[in-house]
């Protein structure tokens, strides 16, 4: 790679009381573009991700260390805020979960309201909401809960809610794992566009999806990151036989 | 429990399938019979009480009409005449008293206890909210007259008395009152209204915490935009049992009260509740129509608790059923 990396990591490790769920995790992820990162269930793929937004450091028990560095700003050094992190690193998760006592609207404005951010508040919501590929099948229900709308738009709700921020990364913990095919289409669709806007870190545990959407791929096996390279390659070529394993179906 | 016994006589006719079934089945049969009488027996022994409340209570209905024993401001004995206004009204302005009190403390203690405490300090935290519901309401009701109604007298009613621009905080500072009675409550129904609210809070999906907190929202932020909105309708619900227990309770409240049937828009004056005047005066009522008039006073009690206990139980199921359904 020769541009400097949006994201770098070096030497993370993260704990869930005494047990290593990320063991030495080394990557750099590049500015735009998708990188998916897969493995069977328990693998600390979603812990790592959870880790560059000190999402994970929530959950009772648990600490990351080691280094990460977006733009070459420490993610876990002194006197990082977390909550001024987690504007610039966007997430979505598995699950919609969108604020039920909210309107549509006032979900995609939350955020800009949580960090008190100038500017034409419509304005945004509207583009935010297009820019999710939402706009048209909400726009004249904003103020409708978010509740009614179905698994698949609620999904692209919390797209849009992410986005209204403007963050410079987007992290997607398997944001299409709880969706039906058509809506999981949609969410592949919308992650295809965003790419050129945002960098984006996708968890699936769907390797036809990660083959799909993403750039670069890295294999989690274990707690370890096995093997990181371009997507083509890891999917047509690996060079480490336990990816070849992987993602041939052999085992996971 | 009906819905208890009637799953299991559903499930007796599987067993003589069996082979040797019959001990079994005529055991079972045994068995679902004495729960059902059990059960049924709970709802006879409230509809007794029921009946036989309001039966007794038919003399002073009579006389005065529902509706004007109800307004009616006198309570004299001697003379009979009953009214039951200054104990609805006593009963109320406590209760009141207490929930204002009551509320915010409970659920910060309960946002405190789910969201911030360390996890080693719950249980500590829990322990002694569970420890605070146990103490016998006679020991509320010493700790009242000693310690909080001189403190009340001395220190806070002054205080309150350069507010005296409102009704609420004028008149001589007496200590005991409705004020103290109200505060005492407050204190004896914290419990309550806490330990529910913790198990509404703890219902809040921890993704709805993680999505606020993922947008840039600090702690107190995700709890005021994810986990309350989200449990309003149980909170409430909260307040609302912590509200029937304020209605009910007796002892302490008569402890502080000042026993006077008066109707004073004053929190500093004495006044009388419900539960109070049926605890002090049942033994001395010899007339039909003096126990009839304290036995109406109870129905008054027992219809008002009831209706809170189901709405307090149908808002706590709302928002439970609204966490099953969206983890289904």
């Amino acid at each position: 790679m020769t541009a400097a990396p949006k994201i770098r990591i070096e030497k993370l490790n993260a704990y869930f009381g005494a047990h290593r769920a990320v063991r030495d995790v080394e990557l750099d992820i590049p500015a735009l573009g998708v990188v998916a990162v897969i493995g069977p269930s328990g693998c600390g793929k979603s812990t790592f991700v959870r880790c560059l937004n000190r999402m994970h450091e929530l959950l009772p028990g648990a600490r990351a260390e080691g280094r990460v560095l977006i733009d070459g700003q420490e993610v876990y050094g002194p006197g990082v805020d977390p909550v001024q992190l987690r504007r610039r690193v966007g997430m979505v998760f598995q699950r919609p979960n969108p604020f039920p006592a909210m309107s549509i609207f006032d979900n995609v404005a939350a955020g800009l309201v949580l960090n008190r951010l100038p500017g034409d508040r419509a304005a945004i919501v509207e583009k935010s909401l297009r820019q999710a590929a939402l706009w048209d099948e909400v726009k004249d229900r904003l103020k409708e809960n978010p509740t009614r709308l179905s698994g698949g738009q609620q999904q692209r709700l919390c797209i849009a809610r992410a986005l209204a921020v403007e963050p410079e990364v987007l992290l997607l913990d398997e944001p299409a794992s709880a969706l039906d095919p058509i809506a999981t289409a949609k969410i592949e669709e919308l992650i295809h566009e965003l790419r050129e806007r945002y960098t984006i870190v996708i968890v699936t545990h769907n390797m036809q999806q990660a083959a799909r959407v993403s750039d670069r791929t890295a294999f989690f096996y274990m707690g370890e990151l096995i093997e990181y390279d371009t997507t083509e390659h890891i999917f047509t070529n690996p060079s480490i036989k336990q990816t070849e394993d992987y993602v041939t179906g052999r085992f996971g | 429990m009906a819905a208890a016994n009637s799953s299991t006589s559903e499930s007796i006719p599987v067993t003589p399938a069996a082979p040797g079934g019959r001990r079994a089945f005529s055991g079972d049969r045994v068995y679902a019979g004495a729960l059902a009488a059990a059960g049924i027996a709970i709802l006879l022994v409230a509809l007794l009480i029921a009946a036989t409340t309001a039966n007794t209570a038919r003399p002073a209905l009579a006389r005065a009409g529902l509706w004007g024993f109800i307004t009616g401001r006198d309570w004299n004995p001697v003379e009979d005449i009953y009214g039951a206004l200054p104990f609805i009204w006593g009963t109320l302005v406590t209760s009141v008293v207490a929930i204002v009190l009551a509320v915010p403390v409970a659920v910060a203690f309960a946002i405190f206890l789910v969201e911030f405490a360390p996890s080693r300090s719950r249980s500590l935290l829990r322990f002694v909210m569970e420890l605070l519901a146990s103490i016998p309401s006679v020991v509320y009701g010493l700790w009242g007259l000693f310690v909080l109604v001189p403190l009340l007298r001395e220190h806070v009613e002054p205080a309150l008395g350069r507010f005296s621009f409102l009704p609420l905080f004028r008149g001589a500072p007496l200590g005991v009152g409705t004020l103290a009675a109200g505060v005492l409550l407050a204190i004896m129904i914290l419990p309550t209204i806490a330990s529910v609210s913790v198990e509404v809070l703890r219902t809040v999906p921890s993704t709805l915490r993680e999505g606020a907190l993922a947008l840039g929202a600090t702690r107190w932020e995700a709890v005021r935009i994810a986990a309350l909105p989200y449990g309003r309708a149980g909170i409430f619900g909260a307040a609302l049992l912590g509200l029937g227990r304020a209605l009910g309770e007796t002892m302490a409240a008569t402890m502080v009260i000042g026993n006077s049937p008066e109707i004073s828009a004053s929190l500093f004056a004495p006044g009388y509740s419900l539960p109070s005047i049926i605890a002090n005066e049942f033994s001395e009522a010899t007339s039909a129509l003096h126990i009839g008039a304290l036995a109406a006073l109870g129905l008054i009690l027992f219809v008002v608790a009831l209706i809170l206990n189901i709405a307090a139980r149908l808002l706590v199921r709302a928002v439970v059923g609204k966490f099953e359904r969206s983890s289904s």
